[in-house]
């Protein structure tokens, strides 16, 4: 297993992508540094791309990397190893690429110019959604033979978590706004790796209490240790579920 | 050596293989043929376990391939278009294959060096022509002393002087006493590597015996003529079964 | 001749004032009966176990090395009504704590020419209590109380029917309401730091023509709250930090004629909430990091906002009808992503400070959870571009590039 590993690692570490993708992180969390005057600032300004950007190409860039290693994959099936190793080796080698990515690029600048908690959350939350969407990822691509296929259902999960999942939960506030929604806000938060990330950032940011009732009791949830523990669990199965089921099918997949 | 049992697959509604047994003994070397969509390459990475059959069983060296990895340290598996890691050097590729089989201490370097890939260590495997990644599929097939080969195309893509090279090297294999699975549209060239030919024909197999059976058969002197008239056959034996399922 | 009576007599208090020593045992209460008019009484360092003193002659109690006037958890500790009564150095804690008859550390009622000065009290229900009373002077105090709950709790400087009185340079921590005014008029609060209150940090209803003037509001439950007034002057204050599912900067209900400026506004959940407000200016204020900068509810009217600066806050306005008759002027928002070809510093297009998520969130409360996710931005940006439902003339034509400097 870490043998694979790392050669998979090797070979996604070198590649072109890999080095494009981590100036593109350094790029943008420099100029967003240097434009923003404080930190708060800051990790506002960088939750917009890791809600949007970075689900955005770990999406994209796991499909391609699963079908760019296709006949490599197949190598790799032909040789004394298990599949499942097979499998882990190649998405963990994707996820540590996009994770080291995100701590690379936004690491230099904030040893530079420092960092609080709340930025460092929003890091961890940037490689959640990483692992999140690179699982998802590998699971529309184990789904279909077709790269073209895979790279469009992938896509749409990134625009129904990013888009569609809010504009179905604002509809639903809207229509029973005569209720009080709290909880079933909550729940539905829980359901959407993204929105979850970003209330746990907002709540993080301190300007929950500025949202008036609803963010209050969020804050109290998200504040609590039991609520910490619960969105930190959800937020694990959620990294889980998809790579799971994913494996599953790799395992009985035909090359 | 290897025994292929009752192996059904389907991909879709479609019957690739259906009932499937074939054996296959150490110290011979096969030839298998078909046209294309008969079912030959699915066979094989049936074998290799990169195909799940719907039913049935392969028994490698007397056991079970279901669920089990290790049976494959005994096979080198030569593919038809080796791709590999773009970024990885091919003497880091040969590191990472013998890291597998860690089991395995003593290399098979010959076509290794006859090819001359040991002065191309430090080449990033992107950079390779499609001949000089052929070669290092072919050395990596080699390289373990597998006691099966199976080699999809072999010489595809080489030149002569490689080819040459890769024949004599097979043919060494084989009297050494291993089991060879050829797959290969040049049949010139499996005339003079196998003496077992094996013709699967839409799932079926439809001829398996040894070359020199095939010629009395078929009446023919040469390899080529032979294995067309075992087409010919094959595409009549066809009609007929069409005609029967009207009447 | 009544007045030249007033004079002498006056006079004569201060000429022969006498000075009475009390040590830790003695009695206040004797003290104050025994005392002539216009005496002094001084209490040296240590605790005096009292309460219900009444005080009803012009005295004047100075503590030398705060001395403790312990109230026992019984009723008040001072009551007074008089003219010329004055308190100094004294430390008071421990009052009753009864809600029916507001138990306070000193209670006045219909007094004059008070005063109240370097007072530390501690533990007690009301503060210091003044009913009908006026010409006081309330300063440099510190009132403490810990209530964990607002009932548990009353105000810190609480006035009813006062007139003419100057409130400064307290520290007012932990009461119900830190100021408390109800009919007082022609008063000045100024440079008092009030923090923590359970429920507001300034209270104040019926009260005209008063002045409040840089005053640090940090931190009370629901904030300032202040109603039914005309002609206010808020200036240089500091409201911050006042979060809460209600909580503002300044709530304003029916506040009109007034002027509120170059006060700073941070950290609130809302800066400014507004209601049937009227006549009043707004001017160089500064709001930084609030939840709604304003609210201002469409029954305000011939509102002015000029000159402000509206940076990092969630929502610069928000309002709950489409009928807007109030004006926006020269401020500078930090939202704006207008140019300015002239270079006259001020923006070429005009900004609309209401978002359509704002306008979202004011009819579905919970909807604010999608703040910051990429529907909401797509929404706001489709509004910018094509406006449908945020309020025509909510409209800053003179926004500025450049924030002013208000510090």
């Amino acid at each position: 297993m870490f043998k694979l590993l790392k050669y998979s690692l090797y070979d996604i570490l070198k590649s072109r992508f890999a080095i494009l993708y981590t100036i593109f992180m350094v790029l943008v969390a420099v100029s967003i540094y240097q434009v923003s005057e404080d930190l708060s600032k800051v990790s506002l300004s960088l939750l917009n791309i890791m809600l949007m950007i970075v689900p955005l190409i770990a999406a994209v860039f796991a499909t391609t990397h699963f079908f760019n290693n296709l006949e490599f994959t197949e190598l790799m099936l032909a040789q004394p190893v298990k599949r499942r190793n097979v499998f882990l080796s190649q998405i963990l080698a994707v996820i540590i690429m996009l994770s080291a990515a995100i701590v690379i690029g936004f690491g230099i600048p904030m040893l530079i110019w420092g960092a609080d908690e709340s930025i460092l959350i929003l890091l961890a939350i940037g490689i959640a959604l990483s692992i999140v969407f690179a699982g998802l990822a590998f699971l529309a691509s184990v789904m279909t033979r077709d790269k073209a296929k895979a790279i469009g259902i992938s896509l749409s999960f990134w625009i129904y978590f990013s888009l569609i999942y809010d504009g179905f939960v604002l509809y639903l506030i809207y229509s029973l706004s005569d209720f009080p929604l709290e909880k079933t806000t909550l729940g539905l938060v829980f359901l959407n790796p993204v929105d979850l990330g970003r209330i746990i950032m907002l709540m993080k940011l301190d300007i929950s209490t500025l949202m008036g009732y609803t963010g209050a009791f969020f804050q109290n949830f998200f504040g609590s240790a039991q609520g910490i523990l619960l969105s930190s669990f959800i937020l694990l199965i959620w990294m889980s579920w998809p790579v799971a089921t994913a494996m599953r099918i790799f395992k009985r997949k035909d090359f | 050596m290897i025994s292929v049992r009752n192996i059904s697959k389907k991909f879709g509604k479609l019957d690739v293989l259906k009932e499937f047994n074939l054996e296959f003994e150490a110290g011979k070397s096969y030839a298998l043929m078909g046209p294309n969509g008969s079912g030959k390459t699915t066979l094989i990475k049936i074998i290799l376990g990169m195909v799940i059959p719907n039913k049935g069983d392969v028994i490698v060296q007397g056991e079970s391939i279901k669920n089990n990895f290790k049976y494959r340290s005994n096979i080198g598996y030569m593919p038809q278009i080796g791709r590999y890691p773009d970024n990885m050097k091919i003497g880091q590729l040969f590191r990472m294959m013998q890291d597998m089989r860690p089991e395995i201490k003593e290399y098979d370097v010959e076509l290794m060096e006859s090819f001359g890939l040991n002065q191309m260590m430090d080449k990033p495997m992107h950079t390779l022509s499609g001949g000089t990644r052929q070669k290092v599929s072919a050395a990596l097939a080699f390289m373990f002393n597998a006691d099966i080969l199976i080699l999809d195309e072999p010489t595809a893509g080489l030149d002569p002087m490689a080819v040459e090279t890769l024949k004599n090297k097979i043919k060494k294999e084989r009297d050494s006493g291993k089991l060879i699975l050829i797959t290969s549209h040049i049949l010139s060239e499996l005339d003079e590597l196998t003496d077992q030919a094996i013709y699967i024909f839409e799932g079926d197999i439809f001829f398996n015996d040894s070359v020199a059976m095939l010629k009395e058969t078929t009446g023919e002197e040469r390899f080529t003529t032979a294995i067309a008239r075992l087409m010919e056959w094959s595409l009549k034996k066809k009609q007929t079964k069409t005609e029967l399922s009207h009447v | 001749m009544k007045a030249l009576i007033i004079l002498f007599f006056l006079l004569n208090t201060t000429a022969w004032a006498e000075t009475i020593r009390l040590k830790p045992g003695d009695s206040i209460k004797d003290a104050v009966e025994r005392a002539a008019i216009g005496d002094i009484i001084t209490l040296s360092a240590g605790e005096y176990l009292e309460h219900d003193i009444i005080i009803r002659k012009p005295l004047t109690l100075i503590g030398e090395g705060m001395p403790v006037i312990n109230g026992r958890d019984q009723g008040d500790v001072f009551i007074v009504a008089g003219e010329n009564i004055h308190f100094n150095g004294l430390r008071i804690i421990n009052t009753g704590r009864s809600n029916i008859d507001d138990s306070a550390a000193i209670k006045f009622y219909d007094s004059k020419n008070c005063s109240v000065e370097n007072i530390e009290l501690e533990n007690t229900f009301f503060g210091l209590h003044f009913s009908n009373s006026s010409n006081l002077t309330i300063k440099n105090n510190k009132l403490f109380s810990e209530a964990e709950r607002e009932y548990q709790t009353g105000n810190g400087i609480h006035l009813w029917k006062c007139k003419d009185s100057l409130i400064e340079g307290n520290d007012v921590k932990g009461h119900r309401d830190g100021i408390y005014l109800e009919f007082v008029t022609n008063t000045i609060s100024q440079n008092n730091i009030i923090h923590e209150n359970k429920r507001y940090g300034l209270h104040f209803m019926f009260s005209h023509n008063n002045s409040y003037i840089k005053n640090t509001f940090r931190k009370n439950g629901a904030g300032v709250a202040v109603m039914y007034t005309r002609n206010v002057i808020m200036k240089d204050n500091i409201f911050e930090e006042n979060e809460g599912a209600s909580s503002y900067g300044i709530l304003l209900k029916d506040i009109s004629d007034s002027e509120v400026t170059g006060n700073i506004f941070r950290k609130n959940t809302i800066g400014i909430y507004m209601e049937g407000s009227s006549r009043t200016i707004f001017k160089n204020n500064s709001f930084t990091n609030n939840g709604w900068a304003l609210k201002l509810m469409a029954s305000c009217d011939n509102n002015t906002f000029e000159a402000n600066n509206f940076s990092a806050n969630t929502f610069d306005i928000s309002t709950n009808g489409s009928v807007v008759l109030n004006t926006l002027k020269d401020n500078y928002w930090d939202k704006y992503e207008g140019y300015d070809l002239n270079k006259d510093k001020v923006g070429d297009i005009p900004y609309r400070p209401i978002s359509l998520f704002s306008v979202i969130v004011e009819k579905i409360p919970s909807a604010v959870i999608l703040w910051r996710s990429f529907l909401v931005t797509l929404l706001d940006r489709m509004e910018k571009i094509i406006p449908a439902i945020t309020p025509e003339n909510m409209i800053d034509n003179s926004p500025k590039m450049k924030p002013y400097d208000l510090s």
